[in-house]
């Protein structure tokens, strides 16, 4: 296992230019999850319209994976419908836990992350942003505000689906 | 440090170590994680070999020839550890870690003797091995948990700790050697005013035992832990010693086995220490290693030990000190500090830093170190650790410097 297959160049290209970075003005929530861990951090924020994602930002501190992973985050999301990019975090989790065969078309950049999966530690890394997305967007579908979470698996699952729903009756 | 005494054998020291033989990803280990834990020397891995292949028995119970050998070579190892941390044999108790060793006392004295409106009183630059036991039995008792400051050297704040210490104080719980900082605190002269107002004074010495040879009678403290594993013991023994009249004064921490004199269905009554303390059947083969790596230390003279950290620390200082971004959190002067370097690299997050220079073979730790508080004092999030014992070298901390150049050229 090379150095070069966990930090591929494109997640130092994200890590270095983050795409969506800072916060979002006239954000529809903010949420900040954070590791306490490793101290990985970030506020997303989010604001939907018409069942699709309409703005999304990221400002964050931590390691490489932690940002780069929310910047390929912002760049998945960006202008999809919501279901769409829940889909998108659900194939993004099954590559961290090597569930099934990787799909690419909803996984875009993320695929670059394939080789983090074989480092366990490394792994709530890059799932944090797609956590802080999932978290998100359930919020704004069910228009809740924003919050703090530490880091956990365990996320709501029941909000993504209850904002799966709204999403698609057209919030 | 002292230059009277003769220089360790470095080729020869590490020739004791097999692992260090290891190649990791391609290239030498470079093992820079020591206050993690030590390596081992064969001796102590010889040790426990024997004792499993030649007298394994379980102790103070039986008659046969192997149960008494199994005994005498606890028993013998208890003696061993008691003189090198220079307590009485009766007041040597075999623990798991020194965090179990710290849960005794905070249990078995604090929650028998702290009341509602006493402070027990740590310090910010505490692991939190020594904080979370005093903030559980704080909550059950009512006593309050308060800490010494820690300067902007890194050193213990000592003016406020006379503001800190009053007649409400009644357990002063302090770090001999900062996990994260090096600072080697004045463990002496705090016990001598924490005992001026009447407290307990317990030394957290899992890094002051092995790399500095601190003892409990020169401490002048009423407990003090350590753990095996980082004084080239196994894992899964420490020790708990102890000013044997207080021990005497305490009742049980865990129940069962071995530390009982009689029991029947609703009452029992206590064995003699050191064993009242020691519940079931012993990690007998650990403090056997234990014992090994006691006598390899002694062998050695501790003092020569850390005479070898402090050149191989002053030398990272001047290495790590040259390279541009890199921010040292610790004292500045070796004397005041034990064997271990934590930094920071710019802005790359430790995790990023060690995943790089493992991936060169060399291993440090990366993260808060189980020192939370200490790190938010010094407004980090994570440091990366670089720690050293006797069988570290000069060209072991080149190959740091070396890694250390490949991170920031790779996330530049």
């Amino acid at each position: 296992m090379g150095l070069d297959d966990l930090y591929q160049e494109i997640i130092l290209d994200h890590y270095r230019k983050p795409r969506h970075p800072g916060r979002l003005e006239g954000a529809q929530v903010e949420v900040r999850h954070y590791n306490p861990v490793c101290g990985d951090e970030l506020l997303v924020g989010l604001r939907l319209d018409g069942g699709r994602v309409a703005a999304v930002a990221v400002e964050g501190k931590g390691c490489s994976i932690s940002q780069a992973a929310a910047s390929v985050m912002s760049e998945q999301v960006l202008g999809r419908p919501l279901p769409e990019a829940l889909d998108q975090a659900e194939a993004f989790r099954r590559l961290m836990h090597g569930e099934g065969e990787p799909d690419e078309e909803l996984l875009g950049d993320g695929i670059a992350f394939k080789g983090v999966a074989r480092y366990p530690v490394r792994v709530k890394c890059a799932l944090l942003g797609w956590m802080a997305f999932k978290d998100a967007a359930a919020r704004a579908a069910g228009g809740q505000g924003g919050g703090d979470t530490v880091y956990g698996e365990e996320q709501d699952e029941t909000a993504v689906r209850a904002a799966r729903g709204e999403a698609r009756e057209g919030r | 440090m002292t230059q009277s005494t003769t220089p360790l054998d470095e080729a020869a020291v590490r020739g004791d170590f097999p692992i260090l033989e290891r190649r990791v990803n391609g290239r030498p280990l470079v093992y820079l994680d020591s206050a993690a834990t030590s390596q081992k020397p064969r001796q102590v891995l010889d040790a426990m070999d024997d004792y499993y292949r030649r007298h394994n028995a379980n102790v103070h119970r039986g008659v046969h020839t192997l149960a008494e050998e199994a005994t005498h070579l606890f028993e013998e190892a208890r003696g061993k550890v008691a003189r090198f941390v220079g307590a009485s044999e009766r007041a040597t108790v075999f623990t798991k870690n020194v965090s179990e060793a710290i849960n005794l006392v905070a249990y078995a004295w604090g929650l028998r003797n702290l009341r509602q409106g006493d402070e027990i009183l740590v310090t910010e630059m505490e692991h939190h091995s020594n904080l979370v036991p005093w903030q559980l039995v704080a909550s059950l008792t009512g006593a309050r948990v308060r800490a010494v400051p820690v300067t902007g050297d890194y050193l213990l704040d000592l003016e406020a700790l006379d503001g800190l210490l009053g007649e409400r104080t009644r357990m002063v719980a302090v770090s001999a050697m900062s996990n994260v900082l090096g600072t080697v605190n004045p463990v002496a002269e705090i016990a001598g005013r924490a005992h001026g107002v009447g407290a307990l004074v317990l030394a957290d010495a899992a890094q002051a035992v092995p790399h500095a040879g601190v003892r409990l009678d020169t401490l002048g403290v009423d407990f003090l832990g350590f753990t095996g594993h980082k004084a080239l013991g196994p894992m899964g023994v420490g020790v708990l010693a102890a000013r044997e009249e207080l021990l005497e004064g305490m009742e049980p921490f865990l129940g069962g086995g071995e530390m009982i004199r009689d029991v029947e269905i609703d009452r029992s009554t206590w064995n003699d220490i050191p064993w009242r303390f020691e519940a079931g059947t012993p990690n007998v083969a650990e403090a056997v290693g234990l014992g090994a790596a006691v006598d390899y230390l002694q062998a050695l003279g501790m003092d020569r030990v850390r005479a070898h950290e402090a050149d191989v620390t002053g030398y990272a200082l001047k290495r790590l000190g040259e390279i541009e971004g890199l921010v040292v959190y610790g004292p500045s002067e070796v004397e005041h500090r034990g064997g271990m370097v934590s930094f920071t690299l710019g802005d790359i997050h430790p995790h990023d830093v060690a995943q790089v220079l493992d991936s060169d073979g060399i291993a440090v730790r990366a993260g808060h170190h189980c020192a939370k508080p200490l790190l938010r004092r010094l407004g980090v999030q994570a440091t990366t650790r670089a720690s050293f014992y006797l069988y570290s070298t000069t060209e072991e901390v080149d190959a740091l410097v070396a890694g250390l150049d490949k991170v920031r050229r790779f996330f530049a």
